[in-house]
This record gives C-alpha cells, structure tokens and sequence, in this order.
C-alpha cells in the first residue's frame, strides 16, 4: 500500500477509536465511580445507561453558543481546538499491538521525547481559554494550570527518562520489545517501580485529574478555565481531557507494564490488541479509584510535592538507575 | 512530624483508604430509582398543598385571605365573595372566590398552614407540583380543592336561614 | 521542485510571517503565540533536515516549557493590556542601535546565505543528529561549554530559590 495512504487509514482509524474511547470513557468512568460510592450511576438512556454517551452529545450540540462580553474572540474560539489536538496527535507513536498494521509511528527513535514535546504543547489550550474568556475564574484556572504542569513535566520527564535508560532507546517500539513479550517479570514497573509510582503521580498532575484538578476546582474557581465554555467549545475540552487520559494510560502500559505483550501474541497477533486495550482499561479504572478516593491538593501542597518530593526522587531514581546499569546489576543491562 | 513519620503515614494510610473505597464496590448500591421507587415519607412532610372540607361537605376556606399575608413568597391569592343561603360555600359569612397558588413561588414552609384559622389549607405528604409550564404551575381552587367527603353533597350547597351565622361550625370536627 | 523544496517554502514563510507577527503585534499575548507558531515551524525544518531529536526538543523545550512560562509571565503581570503608550523619551538611542544591529546581521546572514547556501543540505545528510550521537558529541567535543552552561544555570536556579526565600 502506498505509505501515505496507508498512514491516512490507521489516522482515521485512531481517530475513531479515539473519540470512541472518550464517548464511553465518560460511561465508564460515572458507572465505576458510581459503584464506588455505592450508587448507581446513568442508567436511564438505553441498557445499562450505555445512551447515555449520545444522549450527553445531543444535548451538548443543541446548546447556545455563547461568547463572553470582552472576551479575545480569535483566542476564545481557538483554544478548545488547540486543546484537542495535542491530545490526539499523541497517539501516533503509540504501539498499540505487535503487527506493524497496529502501529502509526512507533518505530520513530525519539518517540518518547516526542511524547513530552506533544504533552508539553498540550497545556496550551487551557491557559488560552483562561486569559481569552475575561473571566477572573478562568483565568485563575489557566495560570494554576500552567504553574502545575511546568512542575509536574520535570517529574514525568525523569520518569521517562529512567525508562529510556533502562531501554537505552526512545523508540517506543523498543521499550516494549525490551521488557520480553510473553514474560510478565520483564515489566518494568518491576524493575523501576519508582518511576512507576513517579510517572503514575505527575501523569494524574499533566491530566488534572484528581486529586490534581485545581484547575477546575469547583470549590473556589467555578469551572476553572472552563468556565465560560459551554455546548461543542466545551464538549471539545471535556474530550481533550478523557482522550489524553486514555492517551496517558496507553503510556504506562507502554512503558511500565509491557504495552502489548502477553501470552500466545506470536501465534495470533490480534490478541496483542485484546491485551493492550485491557492493560488501558485497568489503568482507566485505577485513574477512577484514585479519584474516588484522594480529596484534592491543597495549592501550595501541589507545588512543594511537585519540587520537594517528586523532582528530588526522581532525580535520584535516575542516578541510581545509571548506576546500576553501569554496574551491570542482573535485570538493569 | 518527622520525615520518616511523614512516609510511614502515607505507605500504611493510603491503601487503607482504597481499600475502604474499593470495598464499597461491593455493598448494594444506596439509590431510590425515584419515579418507580419512592422512600416512605414523614407524616408530617410538607407537600403540596390541599383545601379542606367538612364533613357536610362545605369548605373549611372561609377567604380571609390570612393566609396570603402570612406566605414569605407572596404565592397565594384569594379573592372573597359573599356567602348566601341559597349558594352557599363555607359556614361564615364569606368563602374563597378564587384560591390560588403559585407553585413556582411557593418554598413549601407552611406557614400558610400555620396561618389559617379554620385549618382549611394543609400541606400533605402527596402529590409533588410538577410541570412543563408556567400558567401550569398555577395551582387554582379546583386543583386544590379536596372532593367531599363520600355521601355529602358538594359546594354551592342551599341551607337553611340562620343555620350558618359563624366562620367556623359550632362545635368543628376539627379532625385533620 | 520537489515536495521537500515545497515544504520547506511553506512552513519557511510560516515561521518568517510568525515571526514579524510577533515583532508587530501591539499585545504581548499576541507576540507570545507568535512566538509558538514560529517555534512550531522551525522544529518542523529539522525535521526536514533530518533532525527529528531537535524538533522534538525544540517543541519540548521551547514551544513547551520556555512559552508556558512567558505566557504566566504576561498573565499573571497583566502584561497584554501594556504597550499602548507611546515609547518614552530616555529609550531614544534604542531604535538607532537597532537599526545598526539589524543591518550588521542582515548583511552577515546574506554573505552566508550567499557563500554557503549549496553546502546545507549535504551537511543535513551527512550529520546523524540522534539523541546518541547529540549526547557523545556534547560530552566528548563540547565538554567544556556543556559544563559552563551547567554551572552558569546552577548558579540561576540558587540564585532564584534564594530570591524567593521567606526570610
Ligand atoms: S407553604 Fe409557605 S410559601 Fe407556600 S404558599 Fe404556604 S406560606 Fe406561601
Ligand atoms: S385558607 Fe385559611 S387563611 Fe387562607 S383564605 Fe382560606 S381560611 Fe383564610
């Protein structure tokens, strides 16, 4: 096939898992947290509430599109955009299964520092509907999200460096095939649980997720940076978050716990796509358990974790790492 | 607290609370599907509102709008009218014309009920106000009119001259 | 001309028209995406050049990090609604000088572009620009100023953490 078609093809079909994966990633989430809290959660539109996705979706498209008053019109109508795109654009270098028809671009050597550079762009859309809605709150969302993730990038670079390191490359593609398909040990949430932990931690901070999600703490900001959004600009924002975080979840796997690997992938490759969606899946639930169950940071406690805590343990993960590579320690070469 | 106290809390602490929380994923879930199940409610609880009658079948509403003045959401309005033998609405000399109640306004705090000299307006335990209007949300006197009691006839009733000279009924079978 | 030269035209006029945007933009906000977009282009002509570690570390780094932190800057300071007062008087030699630099430099890029121009693209081949090769050649030829550079944004990092301190 003609590469560039063939690049087309898979895009599109991302996109459609992608944005797939966002409707019933909201289902997902509501239900889980729901029984988490012993409640029920949506169950009146369709089986099981599994309409309940369309039905947020209609409602959303029906909306009035509202500008604020004085509000930078150009930036307001962008950032939602801006906001989806990072998100999706980061899963062309993931590999989603063992057959080269499962992947985009994962073969590409800096696949993990392309990851940061795609994260690191992704903050954008927050902070500009922040500053473009004239809003006090939101713009008080969009700098504490700015401050959070600039802190919380150094964390999950060191994380991922560590992972690198371990590889000794950056293609994503490598690190999967270094941690042995088939042998569960080889993970390397095993042999780098630190980073794990670390990656786990500034990866819920990069999401704003809970109990990271000051940016949009109800409590004091409204809706953050939201705010002022409403109907398709805010469904836009609402499916930059959940597609970053499955887009985030689909890391780990990839780095810490064997991304596509499991038992009988050589004989038939199309399992490789049954276990990575399942690895995703259990992380998704994890991401839901945690905010069912940590109340949020405080700001200056955010802060002091991110630079006292998480920047100094990571750095050591690293160095100790490096030693024990170059030691040539059983299991770090 | 030291630092080692610091890490201790959090390795022992943490996973107590999600285990606590993934426990939870196995009780029975809390919820009242509402419109098919309801929760047994108070006898007391503070619904919508009813006129009363007496046993004969004559309103208990006597107009004196009492409790209009006493509502804090100003979401009643009664107009009075005369009571004659030959069409006659309540025992005393006046009866409640138009009765009605702005259910959007109204916060449910009973003190119409509170006011009312003849207990003829009570708010019950049934029947919340709902709607997809506003003119809807207008309760009038037939919607909240209660129907007589069985075997007594309705209002306008004919009575006897010089049997109903009171507001209320000599010896009222004040019983809700 | 080939799809390469084509590209390399478009995201070429991209990155030059950002980057006047950025000069000629009355608000700060405006001048700062400016910036990004200019950022963005530029990271996209490495990867012409077969580069595609310092794209990434150009997003990364400057698109990503360095941006972020000049757009808290002008948020936090309400910077975009400045500039509209006209420049005062003590700045006068400004504009001279700058006339001055920009003419050195004009002239310095065209006496290259001149001399030079054919050698690039046998230059983009010819180089391995992984992060491998970056890192051996940063710590084996470059170890001096790679080192200085250390020391120097050591001494700004204790610098800034003994600024904020509360006394
Ligand atoms: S319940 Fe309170 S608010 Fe409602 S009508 Fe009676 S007095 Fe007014
Ligand atoms: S309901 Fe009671 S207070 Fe209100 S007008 Fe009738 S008699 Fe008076």
């Amino acid at each position: 096939m003609n590469p560039i078609l063939e690049a087309l093809v898979k895009s599109v079909g991302i996109l459609v898992v992608a944005l797939a994966g966002f409707a019933y990633m909201t289902w997902v989430e509501r239900k889980f947290i729901s029984r988490l809290q012993a409640r029920i959660g949506p169950n009146r539109a369709g089986p099981f509430g599994l309409l309940q996705p369309v039905a947020d979706g209609i409602k959303l498209i029906f909306k009035e599109s509202i500008t604020p008053a004085n509000a930078d019109v150009l930036v307001y109508f962008l950032a939602p955009v801006v906001a989806v795109i990072p998100a999706l654009v980061l899963f062309a270098v993931i590999p989603f299964g063992s057959d080269p028809a499962f992947q985009l671009a994962s073969n590409i050597n800096v696949g993990a520092l392309y990851v940061m550079a795609v994260l690191g762009v992704g903050i954008y859309g927050m902070i500009l509907a922040g500053w473009s809605s004239n809003n006090k709150y939101a713009l008080l969302g969009g700098l504490r999200a700015s401050a959070q993730v600039i802190s919380y990038e150094l964390g999950l670079g060191l994380a991922v460096l560590s992972v690198i390191m371990m590889a000794s490359s950056a293609s994503l593609n490598d690190i999967v095939a270094y941690q042995q398909p088939g042998n569960i040990l080889g993970w390397l949430i095993f042999r780098q649980p630190v980073a794990a932990v670390i990656f786990a931690i500034t990866a819920l901070a990069e999401l704003a997720r809970a109990p990271f999600d000051l940016v949009e703490a109800e409590q004091e900001l409204t809706a953050g940076f939201m705010t002022e959004y409403g109907g398709m600009k805010f469904a836009l924002f609402y499916m930059s978050e959940y597609v970053k975080m499955i887009g985030m979840s689909a890391l780990f796997v990839t780095f810490f716990l064997g991304g596509w690997s499991g038992p009988f992938v050589n004989e038939a490759p199309v399992l490789s796509l049954v276990y990575f969606a399942i690895k995703v899946l259990a992380c998704l639930l994890v991401m839901v358990w945690v905010r069912a169950t940590l109340p949020r940071f405080r700001y200056d406690k955010l802060m002091g974790f991110g630079w006292k805590v998480l920047l100094p343990v990571g750095l050591v993960n690293v160095v100790v790492t490096a030693l024990l590579i170059v030691a040539g320690v059983p299991g770090y070469k | 607290m030291s630092i080692t106290d610091k890490v201790v809390a959090v390795v022992t602490k943490i996973p107590v609370g999600f285990a606590t929380v993934l426990k939870t994923l196995f009780r029975k879930p809390v919820t009242v599907q509402y419109p098919e199940q309801t929760k047994p409610m108070s006898a007391r609880f503070r619904g919508r509102h009813h006129l009363k009658r007496y046993d004969d079948g004559l309103e208990k509403c006597i107009g004196c709008a009492l409790c209009a003045a006493a509502c804090p959401a100003d979401a009643i309005y009664v107009e009075a009218a005369e009571n004659t033998n030959e069409e006659r609405y309540s025992p005393g000399e006046r009866y409640a014309k138009t009765y009605e109640i702005n259910m959007l306004r109204c916060i449910f705090c009973g003190y119409c009920e509170d006011a009312c000299p003849t207990n003829a307006i009570v708010l019950e335990p049934i029947e919340f106000p709902t709607g997809y209007t506003r003119d809807g949300m207008i309760y009038v006197k037939d919607m909240l009119l209660e129907p007589p009691p069985a075997g007594a006839p309705a209002t306008p009733q004919q009575t006897p001259a010089g049997k109903y000279d009171r507001a209320i009924l000599p010896f009222p079978p004040i019983t809700d | 001309m080939s799809p390469d030269f084509l590209l390399f035209l478009i995201i070429a006029l991209v990155a030059v028209a950002a980057a006047l945007g950025m000069l000629f933009s009355r608000s700060a906000l405006y001048a700062a995406l400016f910036l990004i977009t200019n950022f963005g282009a530029v990271a996209v002509l490495y990867l012409l050049l077969n580069a595609p570690f310092l794209a990434v570390v150009q997003v990364s780094v400057y698109a990503g990090a360095i941006m972020v932190l000049f757009l808290f800057v002008i948020m936090l300071l309400g910077a975009e609604r400045l500039g509209r007062e006209p420049e005062a008087a003590a700045m006068r030699w400004q504009r001279p000088l700058a006339i001055v630099l920009a003419v050195v430099l004009i002239v310095q890029a065209v006496y290259v572009f001149a001399t030079r121009a054919s050698a690039v693209p046998a230059v983009a081949q010819a180089i391995d620009a992984g992060p491998l090769n970056i890192g051996k050649t940063l710590i084996n030829s470059y170890l001096l100023p790679f080192e200085v550079i250390a020391i120097v944004l050591l001494a700004a990092m204790i610098g800034a953490v003994v600024l904020t301190r509360d006394k």
